[in-house]
């Protein structure tokens, strides 16, 4: 099978490797990179799982064709921290008891970091449709609601 | 004297333990947002294969020959499991606790009995050329009748969904078709009932639909133990499953898990697990088996239908007289967990309510629909809603208030339940009263005294001897006992049998059962 070539940024550092034709960013992601936050959960971009920012912009990494990230910025749960230090909305869903099994919590943190990144001070209702392409099962939407609005105050705080 | 230094450690732990009212965060809270907890596929192994499995698009047909010389020769393939190479292709899972027949193969031999069936397991080097060499299989299928009704199954001449179940039943104690529950005699009841009011209920199967699909990861590991990385929510229940079906000790595996993206019922049939290890075993590789969202939903059991119909006869001041229930449990092909959920939903009959005539029976059908299994309360929640929903209409029938109707009915400790047990440690009042509190639904004042102790309380934790109806008297053996039966010998003359308890009795109306007006309402009923 032919391989294609590839180069991104992935949280910050570059990145090469070789994907076979038709790979989604999901599994270049997992397989190729070893980046085990984005989950699998439907693989037909109905669940939020496999969020991922590409160039900042929330994208569904399970749609996404792995060629068409090259050259652009991929950030992922694993380079949402700062060192040791927790992003606020982390401290914020931990706080806020904001995660159960915990398999949609990489997809939320994504789908909140986009909406904080371009609204940094989100109405209640703007935060339930920033997560509404992201399923929780364990049904804890109230807590996750709580925690990006926690987190968004506490960034206001900082500024 | 050996002792732990468990001042060492005492920083750890505060052994008061006093938890209660406060928030106490998860250990794996850390890892949830960092996105380090390892779900089971999140281990990437050296060489992993993986598995994918052909399933039938049949509800019920024969199989007449399974090909798959062309899939065995497709690229990147690395072995075909069928149905024969599976060491005990036949299991329940409830079979480890000695219930139920072996009625569900791993992989389909003969026929299939329902749309989304397993038939054959591809090992391939990748998800893609497993799919490939799987449209190369050639199935001759001989559809058959197909029943997807409860009823409908029960009727002569349905078509026997599974062979080991002939009449389209769990068979209880190997020799009962349902689960009944007999107490007083409702047909007296509905003759003296005010009104009578009867009314069907239908549930849909229900989807946990968890986050993370079901699967596995197993491993070949040193001294022929195999490690596997499962989503299941019952580790060692799907370890000792697939050592029954791989016919191996159980020591052989070393399962790790206890992170499951979501499971709510749907993660303990051990779906996965047996193939992944075959597959391990015969290609001594890694193997991962995992399922799609499509086949989460297709193959992957519901909680199951349930139909319900109810007949209740009702007093006009609101007392319940005689409650009879008759109801069938869509088990799908295979019994799983579904006739667990039977003897669970007729337990619970005839709801948490005082009712002095109940009769139940509830069957635990076959039909060609996908095997249903636990789920969040599974045989009692879709009873409960039916059961409540009734409550509902029988409080608008009698022109009653819904709330106070509940509390009218609720049992209170003392009482006397359907199964012959004495409530206990009863709350339901107290319960309706705070829902109540809590909906500003307004209760009369002397519905909100009401309690559902007795006499100020009391122990209530004991658990009171199951009274017995009298039992025939069983003949003693007398064949000649053998010889390496070291105990003594039965005599002839049996001493007496000690007395089974007695039957219950009546019981006076208890007074502190709440206000004074409610117990004249109650009369004799309460035993």
């Amino acid at each position: 099978m032919t391989k294609t070539a590839l180069q991104f940024r992935h949280n910050g550092r570059d990145v090469a490797l070789f994907v076979d034709g038709g790979v989604n960013l999901l599994v270049a992601l997992r397989e190729s990179i070893g980046d085990m936050t984005p989950k699998f959960g439907c693989g037909q971009g109905g669940c939020g799982a496999c969020s991922v920012l590409i160039d900042g912009e929330l994208h569904l990494s399970c749609l996404t064709l792995a060629e068409t990230v090259n050259g652009r910025s991929v950030e992922t749960l694993d380079g949402l921290k700062d060192g040791p230090n927790l992003h606020p909305l982390q401290r914020a869903f931990m706080e806020q008891f904001a995660a159960q099994c915990g398999y949609c919590t990489p997809g939320m943190l994504m789908a909140a970091k986009a909406l904080l990144d371009r609204n940094p001070s989100p109405t209640r209702a703007e935060v339930i449709e920033a997560i509404s392409g992201n399923i929780c099962r364990c049904t804890g939407y109230e807590p996750i609601v709580n925690a990006v609005l926690a987190a968004a105050s506490s960034g206001r705080a900082r500024a | 004297m050996l002792e732990l230094r468990k001042d060492i450690f005492a920083d750890e732990r505060d052994d008061n333990l006093k938890e209660i009212g406060k928030g106490t965060q998860r250990q794996d809270m850390l890892g949830h947002v960092t996105g380090t907890s390892t779900y089971f596929d999140d281990h990437k192994l050296q060489g992993m294969l993986h598995l994918k499995v052909l399933r039938s698009p049949h509800a019920h047909a024969r199989l007449r020959r399974i090909d798959t010389m062309e899939a065995e020769r497709s690229s990147g393939v690395r072995r075909i499991i069928r149905g024969a190479d599976v060491p005990r292709n036949l299991n329940t899972l409830l079979s480890l606790i000695n219930f139920g027949k072996d009625d569900e193969p791993s992989l389909a031999v003969d026929k299939v009995r329902y749309k989304g069936e397993p038939i054959v397991a591809i090992v391939a080097d990748s998800p893609r050329e497993a799919y490939e060499a799987m449209s190369k299989v050639r199935v001759d299928y001989e559809p058959l009748a197909a029943v997807f009704d409860v009823e409908e199954a029960l009727k002569p001449g349905a078509p026997v969904v599974n062979e080991v179940y002939p009449k389209n039943t769990f068979i209880y104690h190997d020799v009962y078709d349902h689960q009944k529950l007999r107490f007083g005699d409702v047909e007296r009841g509905f003759a003296e009932a005010d009104h009578v009011l009867e009314q069907r209920y239908q549930m849909s199967p229900i989807e946990h639909a968890p986050t993370e699909t079901n699967g596995s990861i197993a491993a070949p590991d040193t001294n022929g133990r195999y490690v596997v990385y499962t989503s299941t929510q019952a580790l060692f229940f799907s370890l000792d499953t697939c050592a029954k079906i791989l016919d191996v000790p159980s020591n052989t595996f070393h399962f790790i898990g206890g992170t499951v993206g979501g499971g709510f019922g749907g993660k303990v049939d051990t779906l996965t697990e047996p193939l992944a290890i075959l597959g391990a075993m015969l290609t001594g590789r890694p193997v991962r088996y995992q399922l799609g969202r499509e086949e989460e939903m297709q193959f992957g059991s519901p909680r199951g239908a349930e139909r319900i119909y109810i007949k209740d006869g009702v007093m006009r001041d609101g007392r319940i007289v005689a409650r009879k229930i008759r109801a069938y449990f869509d088990s799908g092909a295979y019994t799983r967990l579904s006739s667990y959920a039977v003897v669970k939903c007729v337990a619970h009959l005839p709801g948490p309510y005082t009712i002095p005539n109940v009769h139940g029976d509830v069957y635990c059908v076959f039909t060609n629909r996908t095997p249903a299994t636990a789920m969040r309360g599974f045989g009692v929640t879709a009873m409960d809603f039916a059961l409540e929903c009734q409550m509902d209409k029988l409080a608008h029938l009698i022109g009653i208030d819904p709330m106070e109707f509940r509390i009218l009915n609720a049992y209170r400790d003392g009482d006397m339940k359907a199964h012959r047990r004495e409530a206990k440690n009863t709350a339901l009042i107290e319960c309706v009263q705070v829902a109540a509190e809590k909906a500003k639904w307004p209760l009369r004042e002397e519905v909100k005294r009401m309690s559902s102790r007795k006499d100020g309380g009391g122990s209530r934790a004991a658990i009171s001897p199951t009274p017995r109806e009298p039992e025939p008297q069983r003949a003693v053996a007398s064949q000649q006992r053998t010889t390496y039966d070291r105990a003594p010998p039965a005599p002839i003359h049996e001493p007496p049998p000690t007395a089974p308890p007695p039957p219950p009795r009546p019981q006076a109306p208890s007074p502190s059962h709440g206000a004074t007006r409610f117990s004249s309402v109650f009369g004799t009923r309460r035993r």
